[in-house]
This record gives structure tokens, C-alpha cells and sequence, in this order.
């Protein structure tokens, strides 16, 4: 199942630059797994060493924070977008 | 002198150049300005404070400047007042309002970390500035631009109050309204700073942005004779100023400036309609559950606070607590500050002040401890929150005799 997944800037030296990739995998969790084998070293930065999402990294799958969904169990299908952003300050 | 290291992880430590950078490459945790403050202490003296200008800027030094101020020369050094009728009305000691409701320009806190990005991204060469904004940051950063002559693009949620959307765009900003929430702006303009090259203020200019919050804190101390509040109550929405407010105290403590421990409890304040950080506190846990908002304090509305781990740790480590107030009594916690104190604040105030009376009636502040109270934002940018609340006044014909009448129906009313 090809996903797009935007690469937000501090993440691009591992994928050679691209800002859009596309992965495949059923769920964030399989995705993650694609994503390292496209790009090694992607997993560590997104994921701590427990295997949970970092603190300060939000994913979004269409536009939904994946923590209103099913956090990395969230189920993904063809031509669904996926973002990661790092987290920003108030306003 | 010297008095910057560049930026340092928060979470890991690394250290960056001073650059337009927020995030961590590593471990994606914020970036901080590192000080030098082996070469402030001796330097940055009480005399030497009292000596600088009646602005944010007699604390230049402990902000994130190299060279000269760029914009918001006037910005901060707002009254800290004592409030006796408050604190006779809540049965309390000693409570002190900090009133940025009166912060020159736009008439809330944000100007000062606005004063400060602008001016920082003067000193990058960037000639675009931008914001996502609950609203105060929105007029702050469109009026800094326009002082600074720079452009300036301001995305907003959709459902922003109209009082905060002309404050904007009198300063003839670009300014977009987008249908979602204020975190789902956040999370538009963090993709759109990464592909525009704009100083983002809350983005990638975070980090010097958001020291400018700790101007707030050195006057809180400095106004109450270099001493230290028992207590702060801080309204909290992103979680930053809060934290910002700690750094400031801890600052001067290491800087020799305060005498004695830190000895203040930082309390958080937020709307029960979007209290995720209250609610941290509360459940006594560091992992921050993201809300929908719902809420009349919108300027409060932020769901997923990205400083919302940290706001978190500033009350655990400090001994503080938080406390929500539902859309009732933020509107009666603005009437009891302007009945009692003369002073119109926004919703967010409202949370505040709102928020500080329940930890008082609970016992958490205990009443002959010192408590400042931060109101942070200006009456007159949200008049709808209390359109339905206040409708009585009295309408009479051009007549003497009919203000006799009139004034006859009042005494009659209250007696």
C-alpha cells in the first residue's frame, strides 16, 4: 500500500534530501518498518529506545494527530498522507 | 563580550551554531539559547538593570540579542500592581496582579518574544516574518513588521474573535485564516516554514522567541524588590511562558541577583475546555494527551501544547500545582478583576485570576503567602465573551426629571 509521507527538514540528510517519500505498510507501526529499510537509521529518530514515538514528534495521518486515532496501530491504505512534524510553540 | 554559546538541545544536549534552527536533528527535542553565565555574573548587577531603559530591554543582556534592538523599543516594564481589594475579596494577604493587559504596543505579552524573533530575524537578513496565532501573537508580530518594515504573513484559525482579526490587519499584514483548530494551523505552518524561507517566530525562531517570555519573570522579582512571589499562577497555552517565567528566577538566582532559595510555586492555569497541562498535573503524569479544544479562552486553545512537558515539570519541581476553570468562571473570574481592581482582561485572564481563586478556596495557596497573578492579555480585544453577561444599563430621555425617575427605580431595585 504506497503512502506519502512528507520528511520534515531535520530528518531530510537521511533521505538524501526528499521532502516526499513514498512507503508502504498497513499501519504507522509497519510503515516506521518501511521506512527504516528505505532509509537506515529513520526508525532511532522517530522512535525511543522503548520503541515509543518520541516526545516531541507528532504524526499525522490526513491531517489527524495519530494520538485522536489509534497512535501507531492507526490503520493506513493507498493514497493516504502522512506527515511528521516536530513540535511547535504557542501563539 | 561574549555572552552566547549558540543553541543546545533541551532533551540531548548537542550543541548548534546560532542559526534559524528549532529542532533537534537527533532526537527532535526544542533547541535553547546557551548563555555564557560565567561572563553575565558580576556584569549583570541589580545597579546595572536599574540603570538600563523602562523596557524589556533593561534585561538585554539575558536575552538573545548580539547587536542592537531592532523593533518594540518600548515593549514591557508593564505596572506589577497591589491588589488590596482582591485579596480582601479572596481573604487573602498579599496578592499582586502583573498587568500585560497595558504592554506597549498590542497590549499583551507577546510583544515581548515578538521583540525579541523580530529583532533576531533583523540579525539573519530574513525580510519576511511570519506567525501561527491564537490571536495576540498575530497582532504583535503584524505590528513589529510593520515598525520593522519587514513583510509579515499570519495564519490564524478561521473562528478567531473579529476583535483580534482587525487588530491584525490594521498593520496591513498578509493575513490567512484557516479553517481548523489553532493546532492544526500549528502543524500547516510548521510544514510551510519548512518550505518557505520565512522567519517563522514560533517556529523556527522558537528558541530566541520564546526567551523573551523571561523578560516577564525579571520584572515580577525586580518590582517586588529583588524578592521572590511565594506563588506565580500563570495562564498556560502553549506551556512556554510558564516555563520561560522558572528560567527567569533561576536565572537571577544563578546571577546572585536574588537572595535566599527560588522559594516561588508556579501554578498553571487553563480552561477545563482545553486544560491539557492542568490535567498533567493533576493525573501527576509527564505524558501530555492531546484534546480537541472547546472553549471560550481561545487564546488558550492550543490541544497538543508543544511546551506542555515542560509547563508540566516548572510545577512538579517547584512544589506548584494547576487548576482548570470552566467558561462560567473564566467570564466571572474577568468581572471579579475589573469589579475589584479596575482592570479589563481577556478571557485568558479570566482563567487566570478564575483559577487562582479555587487553589486559594482549596487550600493549595495558602492565604498569607505572597501570590502574583499573571494577566497577560487585554479586555477590549474579546468583548463578546461578556456580551450576554453584561446587558444592564440604563437608557434615559435628554431630561432631568427622567434621571430622577431613573435614578428613584435604581434605589428602590437595591434597597
Amino acid at each position: 500500500m504506497p503512502v506519502l509521507v512528507r520528511i520534515p527538514t531535520p530528518l531530510r540528510a537521511l533521505t538524501k534530501g526528499s521532502a516526499e517519500i513514498q512507503a508502504k505498510g498497513d499501519t504507522v507501526d509497519s510503515l516506521i518498518g518501511d521506512l527504516e529499510r528505505q532509509f537506515p537509521g529513520l526508525r532511532e529518530r522517530l522512535l525511543d529506545e522503548a520503541g515509543e514515538l518520541r516526545r516531541f514528534i507528532n504524526i499525522y495521518v490526513n491531517q489527524e494527530d495519530i494520538r485522536f486515532l489509534q497512535a501507531k496501530k492507526t490503520a493506513l491504505k493507498d493514497g493516504d498522507e502522512v506527515s511528521i512534524v516536530p513540535a511547535i510553540a504557542g501563539g | 563580550m561574549e555572552k552566547l554559546n549558540g543553541l543546545r538541545c533541551r532533551e540531548c544536549g548537542r550543541h548548534y551554531q546560532a542559526a534559524p534552527l528549532h529542532v533537534c536533528e537527533f532526537c527532535f527535542g526544542p533547541l535553547e539559547v546557551d548563555y555564557r553565565y560565567d561572563a553575565l555574573k558580576g556584569v549583570v548587577t541589580r545597579e546595572s538593570i536599574a540603570a538600563g531603559p523602562p523596557s524589556m530591554w533593561r534585561y538585554k543582556e539575558l536575552l538573545p540579542i548580539d547587536g542592537d534592538v531592532a523593533v518594540g523599543h518600548h515593549v514591557g516594564f508593564t505596572p506589577l500592581i497591589r491588589a488590596q481589594n482582591l485579596a480582601d475579596e479572596l481573604g487573602c494577604r498579599e496578592i499582586w496582579v502583573k498587568n500585560d493587559s497595558v504592554c506597549h504596543p498590542t497590549w499583551s505579552f507577546k510583544d515581548r518574544v515578538v521583540a525579541v524573533a523580530v529583532t533576531k530575524a533583523r540579525e539573519f537578513g530574513f525580510d519576511t516574518v511570519a506567525c501561527a496565532s491564537t490571536g495576540n501573537l498575530a497582532n504583535s508580530v503584524a505590528a513589529h513588521a510593520a515598525e520593522g518594515r519587514l513583510k509579515s504573513y499570519i495564519f490564524i484559525p478561521a473562528d478567531l474573535e473579529q476583535g483580534k482579526v482587525l487588530a491584525t490587519l490594521v498593520y496591513n499584514p498578509t493575513l490567512v485564516a484557516v479553517h481548523g483548530t489553532y493546532d492544526e494551523v500549528n502543524r500547516l505552518c510548521s510544514e510551510i516554514a519548512d518550505k518557505y524561507r520565512w522567519a517563522f517566530v514560533n517556529v523556527n525562531f522558537r528558541p530566541y522567541y520564546s526567551e523573551g517570555s523571561k523578560s516577564y519573570g525579571f520584572e515580577i522579582v525586580e518590582q517586588l524588590g529583588w524578592r521572590t512571589p511565594g506563588h506565580i499562577i500563570v495562564p498556560c497555552a502553549g506551556g512556554s511562558l510558564i516555563t520561560k517565567i522558572w528560567k527567569a528566577i533561576k536565572e537571577l538566582k544563578t546571577l546572585g541577583l536574588i537572595d535566599g532559595g527560588l522559594g516561588t510555586k508556579m501554578h498553571a492555569a487553563q480552561a477545563l475546555g482545553c486544560g491539557p497541562i492542568v490535567t498533567m498535573i493533576k493525573n501527576d503524569t509527564d505524558v501530555l494527551v492531546p484534546v480537541r479544544p472547546n472553549t471560550i479562552a481561545k487564546s488558550l486553545a492550543i490541544g497538543n501544547p508543544a511546551d506542555g512537558y515542560y509547563a508540566y515539570k516548572v510545577a512538579k519541581e517547584s512544589g506548584g500545582s494547576g487548576e482548570h476553570a470552566t467558561d462560567e468562571e473564566i467570564v466571572e473570574g474577568m468581572l471579579l478583576l475589573a469589579r475589584t481592581e479596575g482592570i479589563f482582561t481577556e478571557t485568558a485572564g479570566g482563567v487566570t485570576v478564575a483559577a487562582a481563586k479555587k487553589l486559594i478556596e482549596r487550600g493549595v495557596i495558602p492565604r498569607d503567602e505572597s501570590i502574583v497573578i499573571c494577566i497577560t492579555g487585554n479586555g477590549l480585544k474579546t468583548p463578546d465573551s461578556l456580551q450576554d453577561r453584561l446587558d444592564a444599563h440604563v437608557k434615559i430621555k435628554p431630561s432631568l426629571s427622567a434621571f430622577d425617575r431613573a435614578l428613584a427605580d435604581l434605589k428602590s431595585q437595591t434597597s
